[in-house]
């Protein structure tokens, strides 16, 4: 009885520690969204959910449906992030495919250069591409001398010429930057765990490479595929960094400006509070779901 | 280099011999290797050049310019170590990140081994908080932290020790994780040996497991260090005004603004700082882990942060 009391002991300091800071901190977040405000517009938090009043959630509710003034900024997230994923997808999958099946020698080097981005800081990645892209730089020149720009702006995806200058296409095309690494980790451990021995049963069988592709690695990577888009989509749907620094305009702002201009801002905290609500009941399904699928691998590790 | 003795030979068999080939669904993935190639060219480049213009001589942000230290050690009030504004956020940033992972790694150590052993009620729910972490939206659990130290903690406020607070929370999952993953690999049977031989509990974690967690412990102090000194949003909103911007935050307010070489250097600086503590955690790892059958210290370290997305 002692002996197994001690696990408990050893997590306890841990839990609480995650239960003040994580659980009553985002308990904190329902208390002010269904709070009120002082006279000085500061957040009167209401934690008995007796008090609760629902004012706010029902406000921020209002603006985030059809028609409401925050529904724009909606639409464009939603838009913005399923592009990103896709691109995020498209370059991903075949660098993890040939990180885990083709690199050969290569290998070690490879991982070591895809692991790379992940561990500078993201803000940094994207100051380089504000060097990058302001109108005097490498990055403007080149795409200038590729006529990119002129394409682009002939197809309607860019006004202009300043990639720096409030285009939704530059926000879209950072995020995909920022973000795929992340994708690729996971997708690679996922890939390199397929058994060589299934791919070669299949070609024994005498599937033509395209459909081993198509009918054995696929399927078999795509809880791997579904995982890593997860966890690229949670973050960016708080991003508002990405968009401060590649654009800052209004027209491209995403959820996440919208929120930090509320907390950050000034009178609008509680509505910003009941918009943190709001976006975390949309993206707790998708959480969960990465979270299972942590424990399943965990789990085989185990096994 | 990362690849084990097995598949070392299965990749010189399948060069040697057609016939191994057929266990290639794609026999010669030319455009694989291009894509792959060009896309760690384009995710590196740009920081290369970023850190290049670091070394710039002269006063552009956006080209090639000579050669010189002046941004990080000139006697002018611009370079890193004449601007107090950006010295300041480079000893804040280190100070965070020594707290946070002196107080993250303890805490999350003892969690760790209390969740792989407890199996009581309330277990499944305190695996769930001590992994959610990882996917909650950093914006989200930055308000939740903001809102608890302007409200219910304000005796706290905002400032150093929330700042180091908030690092210690999100950074405790992931030594929950490396920890794990480490006991998981270790497995039960040199503690259960200890204690049938009469080891009272304690005494099994402190002589049998910690020593044999100790190149996760090792990995995790530095990696919750660069976790720490990469991140912005958590020190952002907990932040109570100038002297406690961090480098993130110095970048962040400067990338759009002051044109100068300094803001690169001091973000060079960061990365400096940052590897140094990756390619420690990966040495020390190896070194403690030498002759134990496993696979490569670089994806065990890897894949450590594929619950993360900052």
């Amino acid at each position: 009885m002692q002996k197994r009391r001690i696990w408990g002991f050893l997590a306890a300091p841990g839990m609480l520690w995650l239960g003040l800071f994580f659980v009553v901190a985002f308990y904190a977040v329902i208390s002010v969204g269904l709070g009120n405000i002082n006279t000085l517009y500061q957040p009167i938090p209401y934690w008995n959910p007796l008090d609760w009043n629902f004012g706010y959630l029902v406000q921020a509710i209002e603006s985030v449906i059809p028609g409401g003034q925050n529904w724009p900024v909606v639409v464009r997230s939603v838009i913005y992030i399923t592009v990103a994923i896709t691109g995020a997808l498209l370059i991903g999958y075949p660098v993890a495919y040939y990180a885990s099946r083709h690199a050969g020698r290569w290998r070690g080097l490879v991982v070591v250069l895809l692991i790379l981005p992940f561990w500078i800081s993201y803000i940094m990645r994207m100051f380089a591409w504000t060097n990058l892209l302001a109108p005097d730089g490498y990055g403007s020149k080149v795409l200038s001398a590729l006529s990119i720009d002129s394409l682009f702006s002939s197809i309607g995806l860019l006004d202009g010429t300043d990639w720096l200058g409030g285009q939704g296409i530059t926000v879209i095309i950072a995020l995909i930057y920022g973000y795929v690494p992340f994708f690729i980790l996971p997708l690679f451990a996922s890939l390199d765990r397929i058994d060589q021995r299934v791919i070669e049963a299949a070609r024994d069988l005498g599937a033509p490479p395209p459909s081993s592709f198509w009918r054995v690695i696929l399927p078999m990577s795509k809880p791997g595929i579904l995982a890593g888009l997860v966890l690229v989509a949670l973050p960016m749907a708080g991003d508002y960094y990405t968009q401060t620094l590649m654009s800052g305009s209004p027209s491209t702002s995403m959820i996440g400006n919208t929120i930090n201009d509320y907390i950050q801002g000034g009178p609008d905290k509680s509505l910003g509070a009941a918009m943190t609500i709001l976006l975390s009941v949309v993206l707790l399904f998708f959480m969960l779901y990465y979270l299972r699928s942590l424990r399943r691998d965990q789990g085989e590790v185990a096994a | 280099m990362s690849a084990t003795p097995t598949e070392q030979a299965v990749t010189t068999q399948q060069t040697r011999s057609p016939r191994f080939s057929l266990g290639n669904p794609w026999s010669k993935p030319r455009w694989l290797t291009g894509v792959t190639w060009v896309y760690i060219l384009w995710s590196l480049l740009p920081v290369l050049l970023a850190i290049r213009v670091a070394f710039n001589e002269g006063r552009s942000r956006t080209s090639i310019d000579g050669w010189s230290l002046k941004w990080f050690f000139g006697d002018n009030s611009f370079s890193v170590f004449g601007d107090p504004a950006l010295q300041d956020a480079l000893t804040h940033s280190l100070l965070l990140a020594g707290l946070a992972m002196l107080i993250a790694t303890p805490l999350g150590i003892m969690l760790a081994i209390g969740l792989q052993r407890w199996r009581g009620r309330g277990s499944g729910p305190a695996n769930v908080v001590a992994l959610l972490p990882l996917v909650t939206p950093e914006l989200v659990f930055a308000v939740g932290l903001f809102l608890l130290f302007t409200t219910l903690l304000s005796t706290i406020g905002l400032g150093t020790t929330a700042q180091v607070i908030g690092h210690v929370t999100f950074s405790m999952s992931f030594v929950v994780v490396i920890v794990r993953g480490r006991l998981v690999t270790v497995g039960p049977d040199v503690e259960e040996a200890a204690a049938d031989l009469g080891a009272p509990p304690l005494a099994v974690i402190w002589r049998v497991l910690l020593p044999l967690l100790a190149p996760a412990i090792a990995a995790s102090l530095l990696i919750v260090f660069a976790l720490s000194i990469d991140d912005f949003v958590v020190s952002q909103y907990l932040a109570s005004g100038a002297e406690t911007a961090t480098v993130p935050m110095r970048i962040y307010a400067q990338a759009r603004g002051a044109p100068l070489p300094s803001v690169n250097a001091l973000a060079t600086l960061m990365l400096l700082f940052t590897l140094l503590a990756l390619v420690l955690a990966y040495v020390v790892f190896r070194f403690m882990t030498r002759g134990e059958k496993r696979g490569s210290a670089i994806e065990q370290i890897a894949s450590i942060d594929s619950g993360g997305g900052r």
